[in-house]
């Protein structure tokens, strides 16, 4: 199941790109998709930002539905 | 007569006094009005270890922003009797004392564009997937939160 990722505010400079898709196994949660980024992105673990799945904020435990996945920083609008 | 569209709320740059002025003067027409209020976000130049943020660099996450916005007006039109409301934000860079958010409500009384406009500040700021980039005058940066 590939699976679209994107990176917002700090954590771009952590990837160095906004977007990509990685193949996940169906069934696979949240977390166990954050556990993966952090073995791509060592320092990605240290950073604070909610996940965002068809653009609404999720638990980590929810399971990837194959719909985009949004890694956010904290929040700066106004 | 209401005005619950949905439009674009982004916009490029800092937000000018010319279009905040012209936003006021379009409503003259509406002669149910009887109360706006408007909220204006300015860029702070904060000194933050001896370095002062000269400009906000704004991103967003645009389709859940434009979500957020969207869910935000509706929330706003069904808990208060505002006759309009409008919401503009900046994206890209906005320099310190110019103008990055900006709030307008109206109503046919007072009392109600009071509350609405808080609800509706409050809301984007801890709602809307925006981010921004604080750009001191050695080029160098960090990353705003909003508290």
């Amino acid at each position: 199941m590939l699976i679209t990722i994107k990176y917002f505010g700090q954590l771009t400079e952590i990837t160095h790109t906004n977007e990509e898709t990685l193949d996940m196994l169906e069934g696979t949660l949240i977390y166990e998709l954050l556990e993966t980024l952090y073995r791509k992105y060592n320092t990605l673990k240290t950073k604070d930002f909610q996940v965002a799945q068809n653009q609404e904020l999720v638990d980590k435990n929810t399971k990837l539905t194959g719909q985009e996945i949004a890694l956010l920083p904290p929040f700066a609008g106004g | 007569m209401t005005d619950k569209k949905s439009k674009s709320v982004f916009m490029e740059g800092a937000i000018t006094s010319e279009f905040i002025g012209n936003s006021i003067y379009k409503h003259q027409t509406k002669t149910n009005i009887g109360a706006h209020n408007i909220f204006l976000g300015q860029v702070r130049a904060d000194v933050i270890n001896d370095k002062t943020v000269l400009a906000i660099t704004y991103t967003a996450y645009l389709d859940m922003a434009n979500q957020k916005f969207h869910e935000i007006r509706e929330s706003a039109f069904e808990k208060f009797e505002l006759t309009c409301m409008h919401i503009y934000h900046s994206l890209g860079t906005v320099k310190a004392g110019e103008i990055c958010l900006f709030v307008f409500v109206s109503a046919p009384r007072r009392k109600v564009v009071f509350e609405a406009l808080e609800y509706i500040v409050e809301a984007i700021k801890a709602d809307v997937p925006v981010f921004g980039k604080e750009i001191f005058e050695d080029e160098t940066h960090q990353w705003k939160v909003n508290s």
